[in-house]
């Protein structure tokens, strides 16, 4: 059977489990359709928030980030992952034991503030925003490359089946799809990664193959990696900084805290039953995360000297541009790679040097891709590397259109602007914002905004600086007062948003800043997506300046702080 | 509220931030510390085909982080169940 064929059974079949698990899992209340009713066994929900929080950026383009960066793409790699100790220590259990629907309804709560809950889901509302669009995206790419339509038939297709169980089933739906997409992404990723690990090194686990011998010979497959790369006037791969270790330092940090803060995760704790179970079930999370994220960067290294191996087999001997295989003239087609026979020999020269490289656009996103064929791994393989791109997009799209859509029916409309609607006007309202946020994020992806390249990053930047701060001191200090919260969450997405828009020019042309080209202007030489860190500093700091002038919180905050560290007597997550 | 005195809300307050301190120091060190500030020292030493410091940023943090939460767990569980506010 080809290709083409195979994939469009592998995705359609995946495609009609994600509409079969809607049909069944309907919602019939806002609790359903919030918080899936709160009684999400605690193992389930971990393999929920995998694949709500795995998005495109994560499957796709992960590994070819780190292929091309060496040690420096090791920020991903921890500041994905060491998120989730701070989520799982600092805000889970206690939001969970708050018992509310969403996060501004708690910051509005616990700063006793319609005021600082309408500009939390103004935060909240950026930050999704700039991360749907990433999403978006990806569901358009994969369709167009995999399946051959074009892209904005792609991003339809997609559109469509986000809104059949995001619309029908809410939390729930969204729930139940996210597990099933789970088990596709997870397998389309650690497939391809076992065989060619097993092709390279005899190991069939990436995670040991990466640190071991290539097969045949007693060369360390890293050594052989370095030395490759090197010779080509590449920085030595297991030694190149991202920038320098302060940049680095900050852009982990700033992963590391925006993604506690970001919405969409935090509502996917508050469907476990009890406090207890939102603790471990953080730990499921990363279980069911850490499978992808210590598989991603072998795939990166075997995928890089995959590549380098084929261009050039030996030292000075380079591949003729007519016998390129068949992935390579696949790929070109694409645009995605690109050659240009400089000096006229009809060689590939794949070199550091601008001035004599000839593959003048090898791109990130191939890494994952194409490895498969690189790797000649049999065709049902790649279709299921396709399906496994789109479950990690439309997953991650879907838990993000119901952190926005929310917030609107939720937290502004039945909190501030309409609070006389009863629970089935909430409920229509619900749904009705729903289909909103998937056509806004439709559009969005149709008519990407210039800034759309570097937007997934800047969510976390905006989230780390925002929401991230304005929860821990609602949870940790009884003296954070409204004045104190609402100046710190403005007060550090405006640092850093000015900082992303003053080195927007140099950040959002694709692909060159991870080069090494440090701007002069740059605060300490951090990057404008490493920024998050230090806008939440200047939040902790301007909240705790702000309160310690103005009145302190009145007494029954003080007794809402101390209930919520009691972890007992959870109230099943409720409406009021 | 379910603690059997002030003290018992203070004391068990206490060693929550206690463990959660003690906890997010490891988180400190095996990432920031290994992964990046100690990174050039800790390439010294090679296990297999890793530099140290290169195994912490790429595997090993990860790898410490997951066992962190369900520590952090277990241990929460055990202090839920010593001032009687673990669920029933």
């Amino acid at each position: 059977m080809d290709l083409r064929t195979l994939t469009y059974i592998v995705v359609g079949l995946t495609f009609a489990l994600y509409m079969g698990i809607a049909v069944w899992a309907r919602a019939g209340s806002t609790k359903e359709f919030y918080v899936a009713g709160g009684g999400i066994h605690p193992v389930a929900n971990g393999m929920a928030t995998a694949a709500d929080w795995m998005s495109a950026a994560s499957f796709i383009s992960m590994a070819g980030m780190i292929a091309f960066m060496g040690y420096g793409g090791s920020v991903f790699l921890m500041g994905w992952t060491g998120g989730f100790v701070v989520l799982a220590m600092l805000l889970a259990p206690y939001l969970r034991k708050y018992g509310k629907f969403t996060v501004p309804e708690f910051i509005g709560d616990r700063f006793y503030s319609r005021t600082a809950r309408i500009v939390a889901v103004i935060c909240l509302i950026i930050c999704s925003v700039t991360y749907v669009i990433g999403q978006m995206k990806g569901i358009g790419v994969a369709f167009s490359r995999f399946l051959e339509v074009s892209y904005e038939l792609g991003l339809l297709i997609g559109m469509f089946i986000v809104f059949f169980y995001a619309v029908l089933g809410g939390m729930k739906g969204i729930t139940y799809t996210q597990i099933a997409q789970y088990c596709v992404l997870i397998l389309a990723y650690t497939i391809p990664a076992i065989f060619i690990s097993l092709n390279l090194t005899g190991n069939p686990l990436p995670q040991l193959g990466l640190g071991s011998t290539l097969s045949g010979t007693d060369v360390y497959l890293l050594d052989r990696l370095d030395q490759v790369v090197t010779e080509l006037g590449f920085h030595e791969y297991t030694t190149q900084l991202r920038l320098s270790t302060t940049n680095m330092f900050a852009y982990t940090l700033s992963l590391m805290i925006g993604t506690a803060g970001l919405p969409h995760v935090i509502i996917r704790f508050f469907t476990v039953p009890t406090v207890k179970d939102a603790r471990s079930s953080a730990g499921w999370a990363l279980v069911f995360i850490a499978i992808l994220y210590t598989t991603a960067p072998a795939v990166a290294g075997m995928a890089r000297l995959n590549l380098m191996n084929t261009i050039e087999p030996m030292s000075g001997q380079n591949l003729e541009y007519e016998q390129r295989p068949q992935w390579f003239k696949n790929w070109e087609k694409t645009g995605l790679l690109q050659f240009e026979d400089k000096n006229g020999d009809g060689l590939i020269q794949y070199r550091a040097d601008p001035e004599v490289n000839e593959m003048v656009k090898v791109d990130n996103d191939i890494m994952v891709l194409a490895n498969p064929e690189i790797a000649r791994l049999p065709n049902w393989v790649i279709a299921l590397v396709a399906a496994g791109g789109l479950a990690a997009a439309l997953s991650t799209a879907a838990g993000l259109l119901l952190a926005i859509s929310s917030a609107i029916s939720h937290d502004l409309l039945k909190g501030v602007f309409m609070p006389e609607i009863n629970e089935k006007q909430e409920l229509l309202a619900s749904r009705v914002a729903m289909a909103g946020a998937i056509v806004g994020a439709g559009y969005l992806g149709y008519n990407p905004p210039d800034f759309a390249a570097g937007t997934v990053a800047l969510a976390f930047g905006l989230a780390a600086s925002s929401i991230f701060p304005a929860l821990m001191m609602g949870i940790f200090s009884k003296k954070i007062n409204k004045e104190g919260a609402i100046a710190g969450m403005v007060a550090g997405i405006t640092v850093t948003l000015l900082y992303v828009f003053q080195h927007k020019g140099i950040m959002f042309v694709a692909d060159t800043a991870f080069l090494g080209d440090m701007s002069p202007n740059w605060f300490l030489g951090i990057e404008p997506n490493a920024f998050g860190a230090v806008g939440a500093v200047v939040n902790f700091a301007t909240a705790y300046v702000v309160s310690s002038v103005t009145k302190a919180p009145p007494e029954h905050i003080q007794h809402l702080v101390e209930h919520i560290r009691v972890p007992t007597g959870v109230a099943d997550a409720h409406d009021h | 509220m379910a603690f059997k005195s002030e003290e018992d809300a203070k004391a068990y307050w206490k060693e929550n931030v206690g463990l959660m301190v003690k906890l997010m120091i490891v988180w400190f060190v095996v990432s920031f510390g290994c992964g990046i500030l100690l990174f050039d020292v800790l390439n010294q030493i090679q296990i297999g085909g890793y530099k140290l410091g290169f195994w912490f940023a790429q595997q090993g943090a990860i790898y410490t982080f997951v066992v962190l939460i369900f520590y952090y767990a277990r241990k929460m569980g055990q202090l839920d169940r010593k001032y009687g506010v673990h669920d029933e």
